[in-house]
This record gives C-alpha cells, sequence and structure tokens, in this order.
C-alpha cells in the first residue's frame, strides 16, 4: 500500500488487490481439479483396460492396476482388419465428404442471406426459420427418407441429413454481413464480376475462421455420429466406427448370454477372444483422435458461439 | 447459388413436415408401389384416434411425465451448475491453471454417447466393473447396477451435468471474459466485496446470454436424448420405468414394437409442443425485456 500514490505500480497490482481470499481460490482450485479428474479419468480407465491381459480382467474385473499388460486386443482388432479398416473407412469418407458437403451448403445459403437487396431473401429466411422450431418428428422422418428418398442402407443416409443446420446458416450470414466489407463486394459487381465469383475469390477466403469453426463442428457431429447408422444401416458393410462399437457391444452381451445355452463351441469361441479389453480398444481407437485433436481446436467452438450470438 | 441448399431443406427438413399428418390417420399401405405420400393420403383419416390411443394405454402419459421430469432439472442445472463454474474460474489467480481445467472439463461434450455408455460399464459392469470390486472391500454391498431403477435418475443426471459442464462453462466464460474490467475496478474501490462483485456485475451483465441459453434450451422440453437414455442404460428391460422418455418411446414405435401410429402422434405431440414453447419462451422474453428476444 506503500505506492498507493504511484499511479503506475497502482495501476498494475490492482488486480492483486481486487481478488478472492488465498483459501477461497485454493479451493476453487480443487473444485476444478476433482472435475476436471472426473472428465480425463473415464478416458485413462478405458486405455488402461484396452491393454490389460485377460486373465487379470478375469480375476479382478476392470481395475487401473491390472495384473498383467498386454497387447491382445490390439492384435485381435488388427487380425480383423479387414471389419475395423472398412468402418474406419466409412467414418472417414463420410466425416470428409460431409464436412465438405455442409460447408458448401451453409456458406452459399448463408451468402445469398447475407445481401441485403436479393428479392428472396425473406422468402429464404423463412425457409431456413421455420426448421428451427418445428421439425416433421422422428416417424415421418425415417418414412420420407426409407421410402421416398430411397436413401436407407446407403452411405449418403449418413452424410445428407446432417449436411445443414439452420443454426449455423444464420452464423454464417451474420459473419458475412458484419466482417466483409460490402464495398468490396459493391466494387466487385461493378466490374462485372459474377456473385458466384464474388462468392469463392472474395468471400470464401477472408472467411477462413468461420470455415474453421463450422467444419469443425460439423467434422466431430459426423465422426461421433451413431443414430443414422442405428436408424437407416442394416448392411454390416456400411458401418461406420461408432456403429461397429454400437453392434459389438449386443453382440459379445449376445454372445456371453448363450454360452451356456448353446453349449461349448459357443462358450469356447466366446472365450478365446480378449473381448473385454477388445470392446475397450475399439472405443479407444475413436476416443483417442478426438482427446488428442480437441485441445487445438477448441477457440473455434468458442469463437463459432460468440459470432452466431451477435444479434441483427 | 441457393438453390442446392433450398433444395436440400425442402428434402430433409419440409417433406417429413408433411408426413405429420400421420399422426392423424390410420397409416396402411395401400399401394406398395406408389409412394409414402401416396398411401399417406390414401390411408383412412382417423382424426384424434391416435391420440386418444396413445393416452388410454397408460403410456403417452408416463412417458411425457419423465420426459419433463428429468428436462426441468437437465434445464435448471445446465445454467445453474456451469454458470457458478464459469464465475469461480474467472476468479481463479492462475489463468493457466484455469486454462487448463477448461481443457480437461471440455473433454466429455465431444465423446458421443456410445463411447460414455463404454465409460459407464467400466465402472458398473455387474461382474467386472470397478464399483462392484470395490464396494466389497469397503464393506459395502454389491448391485446388480442395469436392474436396479433407483439408482438410474440421479446417475443420469449426473452424467447429463457431466458432458454438458464444459461446453456451458466455456460459453459463459466468454462472456465474462468481455466484460470491462473497469467495473470491477470501480466497485473494489467503492469497498465490494468479490461476492459482491459477481451478484452485481457479472450476474447481470450474463443476463443476455443466460436468457438465450434459457429459451434454447426451453423448445427441448419436450425431447430427450436418445443416447443418454437408450444407449447408456443398455436399453436394459428392467430400467424402462425411469428411462423411457419420448425419444425412446418413439423409437421403440418405429424399431422394436412397430406401431407407426402411435409413434407418429407421440412424434407431432413433441414437434407442436416443443414448437409451441419456443415461440411461447420467447414472448415472454419479449414482454418482460424487450432486448433479449432471440426471435
Amino acid at each position: 500500500m506503500k505506492n498507493i500514490n504511484d499511479s503506475k505500480t497502482y495501476e498494475d497490482s490492482l488486480p492483486k488487490y481486487n481478488r478472492i481470499k488465498p483459501l477461497t481460490n485454493s479451493l476453487f482450485s480443487a473444485v476444478f481439479l476433482l472435475l476436471a479428474a472426473c472428465c480425463v479419468i473415464p478416458v485413462i480407465f478405458i486405455t488402461i483396460i484396452s491393454f490389460s491381459s485377460v486373465k487379470s480382467i478375469n480375476s479382478i474385473g476392470y481395475s487401473f492396476i491390472p495384473k498383467a499388460w498386454s497387447l491382445d486386443a490390439y492384435i485381435y482388432l488388427w487380425n480383423n482388419i479387414e471389419m475395423i479398416g472398412r468402418a474406419m473407412g466409412i467414418s472417414v469418407f463420410v466425416t470428409i465428404t460431409g464436412t465438405l458437403l455442409g460447408l458448401l451448403l451453409t456458406t452459399t445459403m448463408g451468402y445469398v442471406l447475407s445481401k441485403s437487396e436479393y428479392k428472396l431473401k425473406k422468402f429464404l429466411t423463412w425457409v431456413v426459420f421455420i426448421p428451427m422450431v418445428f421439425g416433421g418428428g422422428l416417424v415421418s422422418t425415417y418414412n420420407v427418407y426409407t421410402t421416398v428418398l430411397h436413401l436407407g442402407d446407403s452411405v449418403w443416409v449418413l452424410i445428407l441429413p446432417m449436411a445443414v443446420s439452420s443454426f449455423q446458416v444464420i452464423i454464417c450470414k451474420t459473419f458475412f454481413k458484419t466482417t466483409i466489407p460490402q464495398s468490396i463486394i459493391e466494387s466487385a459487381e461493378m466490374d462485372g464480376a459474377s456473385q458466384f465469383l464474388i462468392y469463392s475469390r472474395i468471400v470464401l477466403p477472408v472467411s477462413k475462421p468461420l470455415l474453421a469453426t463450422i467444419g469443425l463442428l460439423l467434422s466431430f457431429a459426423y465422426w461421433n455420429d451413431w443414430w443414422l447408422s442405428l436408424m437407416y444401416i442394416s448392411n454390416r458393410n456400411l458401418y461406420s466406427l461408432q456403429a461397429v462399437l454400437m453392434s459389438v457391444e449386443r453382440n459379445i452381451e449376445y454372445l456371453s448370454q448363450n454360452a451356456n445355452t448353446l453349449g461349448a463351441s459357443a462358450a469356447e469361441y466366446a472365450s478365446k477372444m480378449p473381448k473385454e479389453s477388445m470392446r475397450m480398444a475399439m472405443a479407444v481407437i475413436i476416443v483417442l483422435p478426438i482427446a488428442c485433436a480437441y485441445p487445438f481446436f477448441q477457440q473455434y467452438f468458442v469463437s463459432g458461439l460468440t459470432i452466431g450470438s451477435v444479434k441483427e | 447459388m441457393a438453390v442446392p441448399t433450398t433444395i436440400w431443406y425442402l428434402c430433409f427438413c419440409y417433406m417429413p413436415m408433411f408426413g405429420v399428418l400421420m399422426a392423424f390417420k390410420n397409416f396402411r399401405i395401400i399401394d406398395a408401389d406408389r409412394s409414402f405420400f401416396y398411401n399417406l393420403l390414401a390411408s383412412k383419416t382417423t382424426g384424434l384416434a391416435n391420440f386418444k390411443f396413445l393416452f388410454s394405454s397408460g403410456y403417452g402419459g408416463d412417458v411425457i411425465k419423465l420426459t419433463l421430469f428429468y428436462n426441468v432439472i437437465f434445464i435448471i442445472l445446465g445454467i445453474v451448475v456451469p454458470v457458478t463454474l464459469a464465475i469461480m474460474m474467472s476468479n481463479l489467480y492462475s489463468s493457466r491453471y484455469a486454462k487448463f481445467c477448461q481443457t480437461l472439463m471440455f473433454l466429455p461434450f465431444f465423446m458421443s454417447w456410445v463411447v460414455v455408455t463404454y465409460f459407464v460399464f467400466a465402472f458398473l459392469s455387474p461382474d467386472k466393473g470397478l464399483l462392484n470390486h470395490l464396494l466389497p472391500t469397503m464393506g459395502m454391498e454389491t448391485n446388480d447396477w442395469y436392474r436396479k431403477p433407483g439408482f438410474w435418475p440421479p446417475f443420469l443426471i449426473f452424467l447429463n451435468t457431466w458432458k454438458g459442464m464444459g461446453y456451458g462453462m466455456v460459453v459463459y466464460l466468454a462472456t465474462i471474459t468481455g466484460i470491462d474490467s473497469s467495473l470491477y475496478e470501480a466497485a473494489m474501490m467503492d469497498g465490494a466485496s468479490k461476492w459482491q462483485q459477481a451478484k452485481k456485475i457479472t450476474l447481470p451483465l450474463m443476463k443476455t446470454i443466460i436468457i438465450m441459453m434459457f429459451i434454447l434450451s426451453v423448445g427441448g422440453l419436450v425431447r430427450s436424448d436418445f443416447g443418454l437414455f437408450y444407449q447408456v442404460p443398455k436399453a436394459s428391460n428392467s430400467l424402462y420405468a425411469v428411462t423411457e422418455t419420448i425419444d425412446v418411446f418413439i423409437y421403440k414405435m418405429i424399431k422394436e414394437q412397430p406401431n407407426p401410429n402411435m409413434g407418429a402422434a407421440a412424434a407431432f405431440l413433441q414437434s407442436a409442443v416443443g414448437c409451441a414453447l419456443i415461440l411461447l419462451s420467447n414472448k415472454i422474453v419479449k414482454i418482460v425485456d424487450k432486448e433479449n428476444a432471440i426471435i
């Protein structure tokens, strides 16, 4: 407090005076440590299980400190590379195609809506807005997708339904409207540039943060989707990683349930598989790319929200 | 340029909207060669019969009650917990530690429910799960968790909060960091404690975003997260009393015990009520505080 009249030192040290008590700070820190642990421990836990030996799991169950480590689960998955590889291929294809398609559909619509002089703007705004508050419901959606659009059991049913979301279209519109100087677009129009040229040569290049945000939202959504597979896919060749994970859960359950009634062969088959660690290994394969990537991308999720919350 | 997206909207949003007619019809495939819409229009109109059946079968009421029960709690916790955590975090001394914890707490948001099912199973599996191996060492009894309805409502509420808290916290934290720090300096000069500052400066300035998040979540009052209620409890039959929310019910009406008409009635109810709720809550906000309405 000695330097309180020295304005520079005082300004610098102000936050120091204006803060919570040290004890409260330690308490809060402890709370956050606990919560963060809650969020990370499950991932660590399933990773440990996936590296546990069958014997260890059978004797002491899932444990943070297995009696013995083993790579059996991953070796087994590697031997079934055909199944896993195909599922991985589907997941990657769906994620990449879906993200690109989604970006294209979202930004073109967003660009059109951002042009205030466009005569159909009002109509299109309604087209985008209504699905935000009203939907056809699951039953008719299911019937339309399968019987009218004939999308059942095709890879496109995993891609198309999730490509556009009205919320993202509106984020786009707001972004284009607020960050791209209207004068640049007008001068390009004067020079006779077509709307498509303006969109691809001027609007998109200056909208990289927006494209990153929406692209990431889309790719995480596609990578994590299991719902569309559950509803519309029965052909095993079209299973994504998430769908395989879902069906492995059921089939292993099925095998272990029926082992007693079906006699030795099924029981034997079930016992040879490192099934417990194997399914955890599959979950690890899905989780790991995300767990490694998201810390670098999370800022875009935040910016996506803040761009979207700007109201006209 | 807007043509492809407009076509997309027509196919994937507006065509299913016509399908809501199904809720008022006794849908039958009359001519298998013709489209869904032909069959839909040709099916007999039964008015409100599907709705009557939905409620008289004793199902509808329970399903809706359960859905509302969970959602009211989810909405309250979905605002209170992240807002509290965000304010707490903004007050931590070390911003690096805050950033570190925030990153870790964001992780569950990026996990699908199918993956979370595996997390949960690792702890709750009746024979291999960690819980059933730890409890006896502490002198407590083991349980077949997937057959114990009493355990699940609090647990599902915990899971939902757990998955959403990192995301919510980041949203609110972004608002808090945007607050002009001179406000706090002035308050401090006037002798306001940190608690008073949080109550009188931070919270009021977060009002807009809280209201926005509230309106968005109120529209979901009649929706339920299928993954949380179907996948995570592993569709266990003995848990249906506490997990059969509206989306699980509709899914079963399509896939497991086909009764599409009843499912369509429930789905229509869901859409219509959801729509009414969004418009209503927006209207109320408009009356109370004109600036914060989102529509």
